[in-house]
Parts: C-alpha cells; sequence; structure tokens
C-alpha cells in the first residue's frame, strides 16, 4: 500500500513526484505537437520551392535588434483566427512562419499594433522616420523614440550569429552539400544569401543596394531593423492559395 | 478550549495524533464544490465527443462537430470544428451582410455613389476604418498630409490627378515619385540659386528680379526642369511633376520659413539634391478591388479634395 508518509519524509522523492505531476499538463498538449502531421504547414510554390525561407544576414541583424530593443514587449507577431484580426491585419498568421524564429516573437501584449504582417505595408522612409520620431508620424502615439538607431551596425559577428541558429536548426549552410541542398529548397537567390562563409559580405551588399535608410553608403543598425520589419509577414504569397487552404492542417 | 473540543468531536481527523492531543481534521468538500466539480468530469468527456481532443500518431480525435463554410471561389467544405474553419465562416457572413452594400458600390459609378444617401453613409463609415488602418500612417487621419512626406488629401492639388480613376490608379499601384539631382555636375551653386529664386517667384513670392530672370533662362533651358513641370511651370499630373505656381509645397517647407534666404534655401535643397521619396505602396495585394473602390469614394468625396476632371 501506498504510504504518503514516505514521500513527506523523503524530500528527494518528493521533488521528482512534484516535477512530474506539474509537467503531465504541459507533455499532453506540447508533445503531440512533435509528431502531428500539419503542426507546420508545407507551404511551398508549384515549382516545389518553400516559400517560407531564414532570414538573410542584414535581416537577422535586424531581428536581434528588434528583441535587444524589446520591441515584443509592446508588439506581438501572431494574427490569430477571428475576424477582427483577419480584416486590420491581414491572413493569420501560420505556423511555417515562425518555423526559423528562435525564439519566435509572437509576443503576448499589444500595446502597439500586431506586426507579422507589417512587411512592405509602409515604405523604407516611413519606416525610418518613424522609428526615430513616431510622434511625427502617428500624434497619437505613445511608442518611445529610437534616435540611436542611425548608429552603425556591427557586422562582424553576424557569420556567427548565424552558426548559432544553425545548430537550432535553421537551414544556414555551412558547406557545399548544404548549399546545394538549400539551392533545392529555396532556390538558387535565396541559397545564397543563407551561405555562412559569405554572410558579412552578402550583409552589407543587401544594406547597401536596399535603400533601408536612405543612405547606400553606411551600414546602420536602422538598415537592419527596417530590412527585417519590411520581410515581416510577406514571405507566403497568399494571392497563391484558395483562402481556405490552410484549413485543411487543423 | 471548550469551543474547540466540540468542533473536534464534529469533524472527521486523519487519524494522526502529534504530542498526545494535536489532531488534523478532515473536513469534508463541500456538495455543492463536488457536485461541480463532477460536472466538469462530464462536460470534458461531452467536449473529447464534440470537438477536436485526444492525439493519436500523426492525428488526433477530430470529434463530431462540423463546420460548413463557402470559401472565396464559392465551393461550399463541411469539415471538422476547428478555429481556422470557424474563422472562414464569420468571414462569409460579415461578407455576406457587407455584400448588399459593397455589390451596390461596385455596380454604382463614381458620381452617382455620392448622391445617394445610403451608399454614401456606407462609404464615410467603412472607408473610415480603411483609411485609418491603412492610409493615416501617412496622409494623417483627417488626410490632411504631412510636410516633406505625404501629400494632403483634402485640398484641390493633386500630384498625380485628383478624378475618380486617378485615386484609384494611385491606390491600386502605388506611386513612386523621382526627380533627378540638379546639384553636381549638372548646375553649379549659383544657377541653382537663381532657379530657386524662378521657382519662388512662381507662386507670386517676391524675390530678386536679376535672379528671376536667368532663373527663368535656366528652367527653360540648361536645367530642362521645363520637360516635367511644364514651360508654364504647372507640371503634370501624367508623371506627377508638381505644380510650382500654386502655394503648396510638399518636399520643400516654404510655408515655414520666414525670411526669402531661407526659403530660398529649402528650394535650393530640392533642386540639388532631387528626390527619389514619396513612395506610395501599391495595396492591389493587401486590399481587395472593392475595398479600393470604397476607399477611392472616401477621398474622393469624403475627404472632399476630389476633382472632376
Amino acid at each position: 500500500m501506498f504510504d504518503h508518509g514516505k514521500v513527506e519524509k523523503n524530500l528527494g522523492l518528493m521533488l521528482v513526484l512534484v516535477l512530474l505531476a506539474i509537467s503531465i499538463g504541459g507533455l499532453i498538449e506540447i508533445v503531440p505537437m512533435f509528431f502531428i502531421k500539419g503542426t507546420v504547414e508545407d507551404v511551398k510554390t508549384p515549382e516545389g520551392i518553400k516559400m517560407v525561407r531564414p532570414y538573410s544576414p542584414l535581416e537577422n541583424r535586424g531581428r536581434d535588434i528588434y528583441i535587444r530593443e524589446g520591441c515584443y514587449l509592446c508588439h506581438s507577431q501572431m494574427i490569430r483566427p477571428f475576424r477582427d484580426e483577419a480584416m486590420r491585419y491581414g491572413h493569420y498568421s501560420l505556423a511555417a512562419e515562425s518555423q526559423y524564429d528562435h525564439p519566435f516573437q509572437w509576443g503576448s501584449k499589444r500595446t502597439g499594433p500586431d506586426l507579422a504582417r507589417v512587411g512592405k505595408k509602409y515604405s523604407n522612409e516611413w519606416q525610418v522616420q518613424h522609428l526615430i520620431a513616431p510622434r511625427s508620424m502617428v500624434p497619437e502615439s505613445v511608442m518611445p523614440n529610437y534616435p540611436w538607431l542611425m548608429q552603425p551596425l556591427d557586422t562582424s559577428d553576424v557569420a556567427e550569429r548565424m552558426s548559432v541558429l544553425r545548430m537550432t536548426g535553421v537551414p544556414y549552410s555551412s558547406n557545399q552539400a548544404e548549399y546545394d541542398n538549400n539551392v533545392k529548397d529555396f532556390g538558387a537567390e535565396v541559397a545564397k544569401t543563407l551561405h555562412i562563409p559569405d554572410a558579412q559580405k552578402n550583409l552589407i551588399e543587401q544594406a547597401q543596394t536596399g535603400q533601408f535608410d536612405g543612405n547606400p553608403a553606411d551600414v546602420t543598425e536602422m538598415d537592419a531593423l527596417v530590412a527585417y520589419l519590411q520581410v515581416l509577414g510577406t514571405m507566403v504569397d497568399f494571392s497563391k492559395f484558395d483562402n481556405d487552404s490552410f484549413v485543411k492542417f487543423r | 478550549m471548550s469551543q474547540g473540543n466540540s468542533q473536534e468531536s464534529k469533524v472527521q481527523t486523519t487519524g494522526h495524533v502529534w504530542d498526545g492531543d494535536l489532531q488534523e481534521l478532515n473536513n469534508p468538500l463541500p456538495a455543492w464544490w463536488l457536485w461541480c466539480f463532477y460536472a466538469t468530469i462530464i462536460f470534458s468527456v461531452v467536449y473529447w465527443v464534440a470537438y477536436p481532443a485526444w492525439p493519436l500518431g500523426k492525428g488526433f480525435t477530430t470529434g463530431v462537430a462540423t463546420i460548413t463554410y463557402k470559401n472565396d471561389k464559392g465551393v461550399e467544405k463541411t469539415t471538422h470544428w476547428n478555429t481556422r474553419a470557424l474563422l472562414m465562416k464569420d468571414l462569409q457572413d460579415g461578407r455576406e451582410k457587407q455584400k448588399p452594400y459593397f455589390d451596390k458600390v461596385a455596380a454604382t459609378p463614381y458620381e452617382q455613389i455620392a448622391r445617394n444617401p445610403e451608399l454614401s453613409n456606407f462609404v464615410a463609415s467603412a472607408g473610415k476604418v480603411l483609411f485609418a488602418d491603412n492610409c493615416a500612417a501617412c496622409h494623417m487621419s483627417g488626410g490632411q498630409g504631412k510636410m516633406a512626406f505625404a501629400p494632403n488629401l483634402t485640398d484641390d492639388s493633386w500630384i498625380y490627378g485628383g478624378t475618380h480613376d486617378k485615386i484609384q490608379a494611385s491606390i491600386t499601384n502605388g506611386r513612386h515619385g523621382i526627380m533627378p539631382a540638379k546639384g553636381g555636375a549638372n548646375l553649379d551653386e549659383g544657377e541653382i540659386e537663381s532657379l530657386a529664386n524662378y521657382v519662388l517667384s512662381l507662386s507670386g513670392e517676391q524675390m530678386d528680379a536679376a535672379k528671376i530672370k536667368s532663373g527663368d533662362e535656366l528652367f527653360h533651358g540648361k536645367g530642362v526642369c521645363f520637360s516635367c513641370h511644364g514651360v508654364d511651370g504647372k507640371g503634370n499630373q501624367d508623371i506627377g511633376s508638381a505644380n510650382l505656381t500654386d502655394k503648396i509645397w510638399l518636399w520643400a517647407d516654404v510655408p515655414a520659413q520666414n525670411s526669402a534666404e531661407k526659403k530660398v534655401a529649402a528650394v535650393k535643397a530640392v533642386i540639388a539634391s532631387g528626390l527619389n521619396k514619396g513612395v506610395m505602396p501599391a495595396w492591389n495585394s493587401r486590399l481587395s478591388a472593392d475595398q479600393i473602390k470604397l476607399l477611392t469614394v472616401y477621398v474622393h468625396d469624403v475627404l472632399g479634395g476630389g476633382s472632376q476632371k
């Protein structure tokens, strides 16, 4: 017969049993998701190219700045499948769209609007002006000013940052075989931007041709952050799908 | 103490006794609480049967509840209950409620919408929401625009044209204004100064007569400004070149300058470095044709700056 006196008098055993008891709820809700087909949607072009790709080196640095500045504290990146959100923000977020986000930026609070599909909604110029002085664009905004984003971007460690993400399963390539695989999955253009040995070169090239902060001469944190914001939610071309195409995954 | 003893006699104990008389009471759960608890257990069983619940290998129990909806191609589908299908149903219901109005807006020629009180009310309220979500970020919530950023939509001056068709084209495909830089190799400092004086004189500013004269020659000659802004400086809405003869400024903040020198400096800066901004995104990928038509009417008639020709 089980005697709870044994548990009460044995701290080690109690600790193990408490951990077991409180993890049951999480385990039975989370673990099956790793096995259920369709948790992460398969989103491909008719030619079989994956629409959702890992971030380019510049976008990746922009994402780091997004996290550094704590943008996620006020902005979510998760459009839920509700009519009001669909009307305001667009198509609900797919799991596939944050599959390369480590950690994901879904957030849990909206002091500002959701940013999951902010990409291409405003011009680069608007984003720059708005980040430096939000109230100059939206008088009623409570967002802080971020004028220091115009400082030069440290690009020296971008390859290391990508290598770490590679360890978590993001398919950045570090050798020819992985590169060839990326060409097959994402197409040659994208595969080039995912190659870790060329990361710094690719970053500078994208910053200079992209006109993100309006000044092609130098690479600033603003370049990186705007590049990141402008790609959010734009990878999946929903015009290629019926509006109910992603119902079947649930 | 006597009270404690009397309670002790009524309530069960766990049977543990410390120090001779310290006992642990074992109060039974209140009946109402217990029955609520049983009810939640019964509810969970009903829920498991009705809705997606238990994982099974690569799939899960989908439940017996279903949702029937029509997708945007009009194909009717029935599927097990899930939030994405529920959204399809909600969107469809919402569309059906708004459909009579959107159909009327789509079927009614632009000029007649403003004359129909029912339709213009719909445009004013639905357009306001669309405008706030999509346009107000640059053109400001009342459409008054922003100096050196986005044009005023409420006045009579239009860069790309203020007719319904032109407004619709601007919203659908976006705009990107470009003016070549005239500084550097093209014109020297003095020439740009003269041009700025001439351009300011076009809108009635009192400027230096000699500089106006040489600026006039540059405008119609070496500077080739006339090729876009027209010989009379009135601009061309087909290519989006600004009318320089009115007092409305977008890129050079002339109205804010309190001296002739500062006004010249503001205009010079634009002439010297040109313009490669004023990007309006294309909205056809974000908004439906119905919504764009509604916004067109909103900008033209509700904001009130629209022109007939």
